[in-house]
């Protein structure tokens, strides 16, 4: 085998050891923080959906992300487990698995969890056995059955944010119905500039000018490529947005905050 | 003109050492000028490849400050002042002697891929083509062969896996053959098998580095695992090519 | 992959041995393409360069090959071509080579698409043609502006997969004969520093250029001249030495960047030169040889650039020698930009997008190396030295050198582009002869009964000069006789020349060989540049020489050579070329006629089109 032998001053292997004189630490401590949040708060928020009878996920005609499309189960059998009685687990796994695979989010984790590397041209722990995706990691393969769910997703979030201008009283504008339109909206954009979808639309062809649907294609598979330039602004955009209007549906239905009325 | 502090690197695999150079630089000089003075003044048998000394012919590959870089395209006024500069060879390959690296494990891997068949050409001996067909593998002819994405790549860097993973550069080249609007040739299996595309992940240092500017992760590597995806795992391509299978079994 | 032909013999003189029926000698386009043909004639052919595969002199070429496809201009032919080409070269050229070479061009191209390269597409999808000086139509298939990468890469990947045996960064420093005939040649591995033999049938040159001899330059440490050393040494004929190219539009600023090269593809997709007035001075100096097609209205100009094709070219696209010539003047005359160039500007003339997508590789390079913005300001440039015209006397049709199993082609070939070269006519020129080459070298070695023996003793002697260097303990390095040779060339043998300056270098040029003798290095034999560069040094004086020498004898100014004492370009020097050829140990000059061209030719070259 091809191994590079090299003498000490030029080592490359040892956590962090690198000759960069760069802040190149920033980006994976700045991602790591932010998804470490986001876990924390999505995971306890869909682990409470509030008392029976008063749901925090809902509030008038807003309807928390995390448990769209709603499920709800009349009795759950008794050997359930207490703290996994939430409608969030039929949907969740969806966007969760979504995002697991995603390219993008491959990168990042890698990067700032698995320091697989922690950064460019920056050393890695000394012996650990890297597989890629060889191993156990072979399920990043699966991107594709998490895709055919997320864009129906994408269809409930966005009849959900309609359905969000309609109040007891007839059509309306509140706040929570722009966040809850506005969210949909950045699903969508993270959704369609996917990698996955840029193939299936039109990276698959090797020939774009050789029949009418290919040139169609083509023309579609242009414009999820720009979307596709900035996935990973839409990933983060996304998680944050979906994340701030679980919150915000949460401390309206929990009667902290009061839903303004615009119109 | 200014005196800068150079470390550069001296020796070869066995052993050497940072040497400190003191270097007078002029306006607008880039890395691979200071190197030369170098070797015209202080140090006449100091190795380093070149060529154009523009950005074209992927010689004169280094990590300076301890990236990744053509030293022909790294102009000294941007780096950070203060600090020494230091210039070392590529890591992921053995060391000839100072900056110079043995590359030639690139050459053995390009013979393993398997060459450019085309289809049958129009009557008159050519092929058509349109400039939309050919935009993606011009992109990733544009490769300059530095092999700095090599290099920065942790699958050869760190876990040396040179042996089954072929590296960004020669993806690129897969990608090339597979887009092109006029081969023939199904590469995927080597693709997950041989060339161990799924050793990549995505990490995206081979893009950040590259001197050309190919987006190599998004544009090559990605869609290249799709492809072996569309294959391999995709469970509604699957069912289609059942379906196809059961219904127009004369197909094939 | 194939199985490895080459076989190691074992020898006396202590270094490794190969054995091949063909060796080429130079990886760049003429060298890749003469041993792709040599192998698909079924021999064993192994190719060496001094550099890694890949990295030669073609992978910088910019602009484009030229062959009259037709494709964008349906006026065009061979027969244009062929007039552009003598035109160019001032009627100067080897008119067998020029026509082969207007003739086969065309299909070299196609081919190389069938090898996978992929140009640039015009509307109905073929091979897009860009204009380029001295093509009277748009000829040159490219890729924006890295046609070269292009060419380089699809030549390499077929050779590999043709099982050619490739040794890297070897440099070879003698030809071995056999008797008359060639029978090996005798060089070093870089890397180690240790001497290899090769044994061989035939051997092609395909080494490039000699732009190392000056001090501005586009070209790179390789191109010292060793192809055109190595056959004058083992006896061949060196012609038209004293036509050097200096490329109108090098890059003047930074220092450090000084002679990178601005490709001509700048002025073919409409930059347009300017002086520090502001005028567009290139109107003043237009040719009587061009004024039936050239626009003598910036008007003219204008709507030639916006696709109107009954107005003529832009003054800006004449020959390279011509404009060359013209920014010297408005420099030497005070009109010069602040860093002694001319100003190039394409800002004005496209739109930052059309600059980004067809001039890439410039945008970055200003970019980057200069700190300016093409889309928005203009460029400084000057000339600087290009390309050598001058080369290896060979045979048209199988490019056999005046030695027996010698053969050469691409830029260390002579003949070809006469006193001047048109842009785009190397890339193609390496195609056509390349393969010639290798066809010739093929059946020539086919021919030959058996391996010639080569003469150990000789072997040895070479082997012995190589170690000179490390042995002188006191001496100078080979930076700074280098450094001083060009500094010498610049001064008296550049852009133009007269007699007592070039007098003045003959003597300049023994007393540069005279140190040369003295040349030392230090360290150890491995990777050692310095050491290198000393070995390159005999070479580069050798053909110093040879363009000082030759460029004496040529009493007149045509193409690529002005000589202010003899400004007339005389008919009777257009009939003949200056032959440089080694008798004993002195280099001597002999004057010999061009073969005659056949009048249906000759009709041609007259034709107004
Ligand atoms: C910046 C630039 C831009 C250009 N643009 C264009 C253009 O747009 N269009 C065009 O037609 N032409 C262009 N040219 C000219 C053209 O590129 C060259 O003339 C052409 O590439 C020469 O090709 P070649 O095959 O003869 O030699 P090269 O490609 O230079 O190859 C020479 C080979 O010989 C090897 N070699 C040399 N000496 C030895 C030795 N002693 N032992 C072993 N190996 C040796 C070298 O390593 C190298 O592999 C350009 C040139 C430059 C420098
Ligand atoms: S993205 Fe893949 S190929 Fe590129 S550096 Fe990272 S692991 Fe290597
Ligand atoms: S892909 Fe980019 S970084 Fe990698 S070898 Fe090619 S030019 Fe260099
Ligand atoms: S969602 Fe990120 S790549 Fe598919
Ligand atoms: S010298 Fe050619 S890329 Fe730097």
């Amino acid at each position: 085998m091809h191994k590079a032998t090299l003498p000490k001053e030029l080592e490359t292997t040892g956590l962090g050891k690198t000759a960069r004189k760069d802040k190149w630490l920033f980006e994976p401590l700045w991602t790591g923080l932010g998804f470490a949040i986001f876990v924390v708060y999505s995971t306890w928020g869909a682990l409470n959906p509030g008392p029976a009878g008063h749901p925090y996920y809902e509030w008038g005609p807003y309807l928390s992300p995390f448990f769209s499309p709603l499920f709800l189960v009349k009795a759950w059998p008794d050997w359930w487990p207490k703290i996994l009685r939430t409608p969030a687990l039929f949907v969740l796994w969806a966007p969760l698995g979504f995002r697991a695979t995603c390219y993008y989010f491959r990168k990042f984790f890698y990067r700032t969890y698995l320091l697989d590397p922690p950064g460019c041209a920056v050393g890695e722990a000394r012996s650990h056995n890297y597989k890629g995706e060889k191993g156990f990691f072979i399920y990043q393969n699966l991107h594709r059955w998490f895709l055919y769910p997320a864009v129906a997703l994408v269809i409930i979030l966005f009849y959900d944010g309609v359905k969000a201008f309609f109040f007891a009283d007839g059509f309306g504008i509140g706040v929570g119905s722009l966040v809850l339109i506005i969210e949909p909206i950045l699903i969508a954009l993270f959704t369609f500039s996917c990698n996955s979808f840029r193939h299936l639309v039109g990276g698959n062809l090797d020939c774009y000018s050789c029949s009418f649907s290919n040139r169609a294609r083509y023309q579609v598979w242009g414009k999820v490529s720009l979307l596709n330039r900035n996935h990973m602004f839409w990933f983060w955009i996304s998680l944050g947005w979906v994340g701030f209007s679980d919150f915000y549906v949460r401390m309206v239905a929990m009667g902290i905050w009061t839903d303004w009325r615009i119109l | 003109m200014e005196k800068l502090i150079f470390k550069v690197y001296r020796g070869d695999s066995g052993k050497g050492e940072l040497k400190e150079y003191q270097i007078e630089v002029d306006e607008g000089m880039v890395v691979l000028d200071a190197i030369h003075k170098l070797q015209a003044t202080q140090a006449p048998d100091l190795a380093c490849r070149w060529n154009c000394k523009a950005g074209r012919c992927g010689s004169c590959s280094a990590e300076i400050n301890g990236f990744p870089k053509l030293m022909c395209m790294t102009r000294i006024d941007e780096l950070p002042k203060g600090n020494p500069i230091t210039v070392e060879p590529m890591k992921a390959f053995p060391i000839i002697k100072d900056l110079v690296t043995d590359v030639s494990w690139n050459y053995e891997v390009n013979k393993t891929i398997p060459p450019f068949t085309p289809k049958p050409p129009e009557p008159d001996g050519t092929w058509r083509m349109q400039q939309k067909d050919i935009d993606r593998v011009q992109e990733f002819r544009k490769c300059i062969e530095c092999f700095l994405c090599q290099d920065v790549c942790h699958v050869l860097r760190n876990h040396n896996k040179h042996s089954q993973f072929i590296g960004p550069r020669f993806l690129i080249r897969v990608a090339s053959l597979e887009m092109h609007p006029l081969d023939t040739v199904d590469r995927r299996e080597l693709l997950k098998d041989q060339f161990g595309i799924g050793f990549c992940n995505i990490t995206k240092c081979c893009t950040e580095v590259c001197p050309e500017r190919i987006t190599i992760t998004d544009n090559a590597i990605i869609p290249l695992k799709e492809r072996v995806v569309d294959r391999y795992y995709d469970p509604l391509a699957w069912l289609i090519r059942q379906l196809k299978r059961v219904f127009k079994p004369s197909a094939k | 992959m194939k199985e490895k032909v080459s076989d190691r013999v074992g020898s006396a003189f202590g270094g490794e041995t190969y054995e091949q029926d063909v060796i080429v000698i130079g990886a760049g386009g003429a060298g890749l393409r003469a041993a792709i043909e040599a192998r698909l004639q079924g021999l064993s052919v192994g190719l060496i360069c001094k550099s890694l595969l890949g990295k030669a002199h073609t992978v910088m070429a910019e602009g484009g090959a030229a062959a009259a496809l037709a494709y964008v201009d349906n006026r065009d032919s061979w027969k244009v071509h062929f007039r552009d080409t003598l035109r160019g070269g001032k009627f100067l050229n080897n008119y067998k080579m020029a026509l082969l070479h207007a003739q086969e061009a065309p299909d070299r191209i196609k081919e190389l698409e069938a090898w996978g390269a992929l140009f640039d597409r015009t509307e109905d999808g073929r091979i897009l043609q860009r204009n380029f000086g001295g093509h009277r139509f748009p000829r040159l298939a490219h890729v924006g502006d890295r046609t070269g990468l292009e060419i380089i890469r699809t030549l390499q990947d077929k050779a590999v997969h043709l099982g050619i045996d490739v040794y890297m960064e070897c440099t070879i420093t003698k030809l071995l004969k056999d008797g008359d005939k060639i029978s090996g040649a005798l060089g070093y591995w870089r890397t180690t520093g240790e001497s290899v033999l090769f044994k061989a049938k035939a051997i092609v040159l395909a080494t490039g250029g000699f732009g190392k001899a000056y001090r501005v330059t586009s070209n790179s440490w390789e191109y010292t001249g060793d192809g055109h050393a190595l056959a004058y040494h083992a006896g061949a004929d060196l012609i038209d030495m004293e036509f050097v190219q200096f490329h109108p539009t090098g890059m003047v600023w930074p220092l450090s960047v000084k002679g990178i090269l601005v490709t001509e593809g700048v002025r073919g997709d409409g930059g347009i030169l300017k002086n520090s007035k502001g005028e567009r001075f290139m109107f003043r100096y237009i040719p009587d040889l061009y004024k039936a097609e050239t626009s003598d209205t910036e008007e003219e100009a204008n709507r030639w650039l916006a696709g109107d094709k009954s107005a003529r070219r832009p003054p800006e696209l004449l020959t390279r020698d011509v404009v060359a010539k013209a920014i010297v003047k408005e420099v030497k005359e005070g009109r010069g930009s602040p860093h002694s160039g001319v100003f190039l500007d394409i800002a004005s003339r496209r739109s930052a997008e059309d600059i980004k997508r067809k001039l890439p590789g410039m945008y970055q390079q200003f970019k980057e190396l200069a700190g300016i913005d093409i889309t928005k300001e203009p460029m400084e440039v000057a000339p600087t030295c290009h390309y050598a015209m001058g080369g290896v006397r060979v045979d048209a049709e199988t490019a056999a050198a005046t030695v027996p199993g010698l053969f050469a082609a691409g830029e260390c070939a002579g003949g070809m582009h006469g006193a001047n070269r048109l842009g785009g006519n190397s890339l193609s020129d390496l195609l056509v002869f390349g393969r010639r080459a290798g066809l010739g070298a093929a059946e020539y070695a086919k021919k030959l009964s058996s391996q010639p023996t080569v003469d150990m003793g000789e072997v040895q002697q070479a082997q012995q000069q190589m170690s000179e260097p490390f042995e002188r303990s006191r001496g100078e390095t080979a930076y700074k006789i280098i450094s001083d040779l060009q500094e010498m060339m610049e001064t008296y043998v550049g852009i133009v020349r007269e007699e007592k300056e070039l007098s003045l270098a003959v003597e300049k040029i023994q007393q540069l060989k005279k140190r040369a003798q003295n040349v030392c290095a230090t360290g150890d034999k491995a990777y050692n540049p310095g050491w290198n560069y000393a070995l390159d040094l005999t070479s580069l004086l050798t053909v110093s020489e040879a363009i000082i020498l030759a460029a004496k004898e040529r009493k007149e100014s045509r193409g690529a050579l002005t000589r202010i004492d003899y400004p007339n370009t005389e008919e009777d020097w257009g009939k003949v070329n200056v032959v440089i050829r080694k008798k004993g140990t002195e280099m001597t000059v002999a004057k010999e006629p061009l073969s005659e061209m056949p009048e249906e030719l000759k009709a041609l070259l007259q034709e107004t089109i």
